[in-house]
């Protein structure tokens, strides 16, 4: 009975007049995201700043040029691929948090194949890399759905703690085992070499990682939306116990998604390496995985939704800097920032549903 | 006078130990604020900002008013503040906890970055400790036992805690909240008012404990002054059994491996220090995939807590 | 760089970018004056290396004709390639400073080449002439200023111990460690000196919990090497033992325990810099220096220094600064026994092989690895 209830609603939601959902799940975040900003623009108004200045400057520094277009999609790339390490377990209504060990594992294990290869065609290289990258952070967020679905540990807290322990791994081989001696003062590993740099987007600028993520995050959405599987991680998400009812392999989904999750952050890793650092060392933990936290939450879990979230919020990363430099704002503006838009998108959450625009044309 | 030396090996078991008094408060206040927030029926990930803003506010007011205990009073009340923030938002229909704690962290680390800015460089007078080892002659000894009234005052309330939970009738409302809402419900209570309630008394103390960060130990402000020990003391919880004794004895055991990794460097053992940095989390995530269940829930876990569900 | 390409680029992006270029032309800073911009990997007043920079670049605001930019928690990341084109492309600046270690292989590597007539000043790095031309690499002998902390140290003690807070075991640290320790036994031929490694650069309780062991291992006299000294020089001077600072002055927040300190002279070095730069003269693609160039000075010493001491430290000053003293001598043993420089003339402060230090000398206690 609890199931027939489900699946009614879900139905009617897949089912029922699209239109009227997208605006609905667009309008809400577009406010809520406006009053963020207007709230922020109130909050630096207090320490003297113009918010009127403090948005051009921003706009400026984060779309105003083609080369801050080049910046906002920098840091915009491995965004959007740790931000579906969070989307896609939130499917089952998982809460994962663990893109930052996921992306630390990813690039280590990319860099370790990419030495055990030098001298392999660069191709080769290159592959077995993004592979390696993506099997890894696979494995690692697969590890903490399977403590889930084995052991019931929870998976918030176990990919928190498993962050951690990445980063320590990393850290420990990185100084150790792995470390280039000529590495002088920023102790690395030894370099996957410049012909096995994946380089960048001809003409653009900007590395191939956003292709990466744009590629990733669509195949994440057909695979969610367009998908039996999708379908049924979905109505695992909206009851359990339901999905056990009518015989969902709720283990298979859940080990599957968190999985995809950890690939994409893998990937991320992958990327970080072959594209930005050259070798593996401590900036390989940068914060990707938890900005991807924001975007996957700001995107509402959905995958395509994704692009535009991280592009907006790398566009503020982007203009960070214009503040400190032009409005002698701190650095942690940024934060401000975003924790603001955060807190405004998630409380609009209860706005779902209250407005008769979008329902009437559900009917 | 002892030699140091003469201690040997007896020098890593005195560290830790003094490693668990001076290290475990922050754990111990933020995991006895986050268990009554949790007992209630929700999950602040929040605790992080909460800790280090709090830890700012609290030096800020110290360096200001001359007084570091008028800095632990307003710590203590941004905490109860944010944790308002917190449970005035997860009282609106519809929205996930788990995810507005972590909005909160984001938001409370960065406004403390923004608005300390002009904290780190000042010196803010900070709390005394009352000498305990008056007796010994081992200065290591002696020194280990130097101990913070906020160490003792979490040393007390942890039991407190567990009697009010069980006996009293603010206890008994507030875990029926936490089993139930709709029983809270029946019996004529607003749950979002308890979980309002227990949510900024866990703020509160969660700020006491920022404020032992920036006015005891390592007692001074600046930006990586948490390092994420708000995050691990609400898995700390988990681990805890939501019994606030555990709280403490399991704060006792964090604190002492912080002290581990440079005690063991003290007598020559080198290697894998990042790791033994790790040890705690590798501990927990250890003891929740040996204690926890498929089949039931955990013991003592609260019924309405998302995490569980 | 290409104006062309971005202008037109900026007409495709919609004429809201050119209504808002032109709405700034007041920020625009590429007309008189000459701009420098500076990169801080952490926050500026950190009692440590990011505030000594910033020391210098306050020291270069106030000379006439020059605007300075700064930037600061910048990670060792592409955001630091992009916070250089930022400031090139946005704020016009013809010199960069961007001053932490991991910024220069592959970032200012990646960057300067794109453009040529951008100045990239660089500290600590190793510039080969096989790199772009446009980049410089300055750094001080810092180690000298902590051998001057060693003399201080090694007649201060009395259990004979010394304390040394490490963040990792690399060549900067470890010639810092062995530098301090060779001093103190010159002075004191009965010193060790306890090495703990925090494995990070920038983590107050560890450093704090580092402090605490070494005093607890009988240690009596403290020094770090970490970016921001602060806790380290709280901590051990709340346990009652004496400390010796880095990167910058500390005596303010230990007054009875801050023995001296080992300091950059950024502050002489920038401005020093800017004016070759506008002029239009070759700044050295590398440039090293300790006491003698200017680079390193030490903080005054704390009231409690006896003036013997002070003699014997002035007096190691004033070797330094005639030029001609070997830290590093032949026949220099590791911890572990080997002989890591061969005996004869010993190894000058400008020979390139000290900065891949990977050792450390007999008298430290503790491990690289």
């Amino acid at each position: 009975m609890t199931f027939a209830v489900t699946s009614k609603a879900i139905g009617g939601r897949l089912i029922g007049d699209r239109f009227a959902s997208t605006a609905e799940v667009v309008v809400i975040p577009v406010i809520a995201v406006i009053a963020a900003l207007i709230a922020f623009g109130g909050f630096v108004g207090l320490f003297g700043v113009n918010p009127v200045e403090l948005y051009t400057d921003m706009y400026m520094g984060a779309f105003g040029t083609f080369f801050s277009w080049q910046n906002t999609l920098t840091r915009a790339a491995p965004l959007i691929l740790t931000a579906l390490c969070t989307a896609l377990p939130a499917q089952l209504g998982m809460v994962v948090i663990g893109g930052e060990g996921a992306l630390v594992m990813g690039g280590l294990c990319a860099t370790a194949a990419g030495l055990a290869l030098l001298g392999a065609p660069p191709v080769v290289v290159q592959l077995a890399m993004a592979v390696a990258g993506m099997a890894a952070g696979g494995f690692w967020i697969a590890f903490a759905g399977a403590l889930r679905h084995y052991r019931g540990v929870n998976e918030t807290i176990s990919t928190l703690l498993l962050n951690y322990i990445a980063i320590a791994i990393l850290n420990h081989l990185v100084e150790g085992a792995m470390r280039d001696p000529a590495s002088l003062n920023k102790p690395s590993t030894h370099s996957i070499g410049d012909q096995n740099m994946i380089g960048l987007i001809p003409g653009l600028g900007v590395h191939w990682g956003i292709l990466f993520g744009v590629v990733a995050a669509l195949i994440a959405y057909i695979l969610v939306f367009h998908t039996v599987f999708g379908f049924s991680a979905r109505i695992a998400g909206g009851n359990l116990r339901a999905a056990r009812v009518v015989g969902l392999p709720v283990g298979k989904l859940i080990l599957t998604m968190c999985f995809l999750g950890g690939c994409s952050a893998g990937l991320a890793g992958m990327v970080e390496i072959a594209a930005v650092q050259e070798r593996a060392n401590a900036n390989l933990a940068a914060g990707y995985g938890y900005t991807g936290i924001l975007v996957a939450f700001l995107a509402r879990q959905n995958p395509l939704a994704c692009i535009p979230v991280a592009i907006l919020l790398g566009g503020i990363g982007a203009s960070g800097g214009l503040l400190q430099r032009r409005l002698d704002l701190p650095d942690a503006s940024v934060l401000v920032l975003q924790g603001i838009i955060f807190i405004a998108v998630l409380a609009s959450d209860t706005l779902y549903g209250r407005f008769k625009i979008f329902q009437s044309k559900a009917v | 006078m002892a030699d140091a030396s003469s201690l040997g090996f007896w020098v890593v078991p005195i560290a830790v130990l003094g490693g668990a008094v001076r290290v475990s408060t922050p754990f111990l206040f933020v995991s006895l604020g986050e268990c009554l927030t949790e007992r209630s029926g929700r999950i602040n990930l929040g605790l992080e900002g909460t800790l280090v803003m709090s830890a700012m506010v609290g030096y800020g007011v110290s360096y200001v008013s001359g007084s570091p205990w008028l800095g632990v009073l307003a710590a203590a009340l941004t905490g109860a503040v944010l944790g308002a923030v917190h449970a005035v938002i997860c009282g609106l229909p519809k929205v996930n906890d788990i995810a507005v704690g972590i909005a909160l962290m984001l938001f409370g680390i960065g406004l403390a970055f923004f608005l300390g800015k002009p904290l780190i460089a000042p010196k803010a007078n900070i709390l005394p400790a009352i000498d305990f080892g008056w007796w010994t002659t081992i200065p290591q000894l002696h020194d280990a036992l130097k101990i913070n009234v906020l160490f003792l005052l979490g040393v007390v309330l942890a039991p407190v805690l567990v009697w009010a939970l069980r006996s009293t009738r603010w206890g008994l409302v507030l875990r029926t909240a936490g089993e139930s809402a709709d029983a809270a419900r029946a019996m004529g209570y607003s749950v979002n008012r308890i979980r309002l309630r227990a949510t900024m008394t866990g703020g509160f103390l969660a700020g006491i404990g920022g404020s032992f960060l920036s006015l005891y130990y390592p007692g001074n402000w600046n930006e990586g002054l948490s390092s994420g020990q708000g995050i691990t003391a609400v898995a700390l919880v988990i681990f805890a059994r939501w019994n606030p004794m555990l709280c403490f004895w399991a704060s006792l055991l964090f604190g002492g491996a912080a002290a581990l990794g440079p005690a063991l460097q003290s007598v020559q053992i080198t290697w894998g220090y990042h790791l033994f940095g790790a040890a705690p989390y590798i501990l927990t995530l250890a003891i929740m995939i040996v204690t926890c269940s498929p089949k039931r829930t955990l013991v003592g876990a609260p019924a309405e807590l998302s995490i569980t569900k | 760089m290409n104006f062309d390409k971005l202008s037109r680029r900026q007409v495709l992006g919609g004429t809201a970018a050119i209504a808002l270029a032109g709405a700034l032309p007041a920020k625009r800073a590429f007309a008189a004056d000459y701009t420098v911009g500076f990169i801080y990997v952490g926050s500026r007043d950190d009692y440590g290396y990011n505030q000594a920079h910033a020391q210098g670049a306050a020291a270069v605001k106030k000379m006439s004709g020059v605007k300075v930019t700064e930037e600061e928690n910048v990670p060792e990341t592409d955001a630091v390639e992009k916070t250089m084109e930022s400031m090139i492309n946005l704020d016009g600046a013809s010199l960069l400073f961007p001053t932490s270690f991991g910024y220069f292989d592959p970032h200012i590597l990646r960057v300067a080449p794109k453009y040529p007539d951008i100045r990239f000043e660089h500290a600590a790095g190793l510039w080969v002439p096989s790199m772009p031309k446009n980049i410089g690499s300055y750094f001080g002998y810092i180690d000298e200023a902590q051998y001057v902390n060693g003399i201080v140290a090694g007649r201060m003690t009395k259990t004979n111990k010394l304390g040394f807070v490490a963040a990792k075991p690399i060549p900067q640290v470890l010639r810092n460690i062995n530098a301090f320790t060779l001093a103190a036994i010159s002075v004191n031929p009965k010193v060790t000196t306890q090495v703990i490694f925090t494995g990070d650069w920038s983590m107050p309780v560890k450093e704090a919990e580092a402090t605490q062991s070494i005093v607890n291992a009988g240690a009596d006299v403290v020094t770090m090497h970490v970016d921001g000294p602060k806790t380290v020089v709280e901590t051990a001077s709340r346990r009652g033992v004496y400390v010796c600072g880095y990167h910058c002055n500390q005596a303010a927040l230990a007054p009875n325990f801050y023995l001296t300190g080992a300091e950059w002279d950024w502050e002489d070095l920038y401005p020093k810099f800017v004016t070759m730069a506008m002029k239009g003269e070759k700044i050295p693609n590398f440039y090293r220096g300790g006491y003698k160039e200017g680079l390193v000075k030490s903080s005054p010493y704390g009231a409690m220094v006896p003036d013997a001491v002070r003699q014997q430290a002035d007096a190691a000053k004033a070797a330094f600064l005639s030029g001609n003293f070997v830290i590093y001598k032949g026949g220099l043993k590791d911890n572990k026994g080997n002989v890591v420089i061969p005996a004869g003339p010993g190894l000058v402060q400008t020979d390139i092989k000290l900065e891949s230090m990977s050792y450390l000398v007999d008298g430290v206690i503790g491990s690289t690895s």
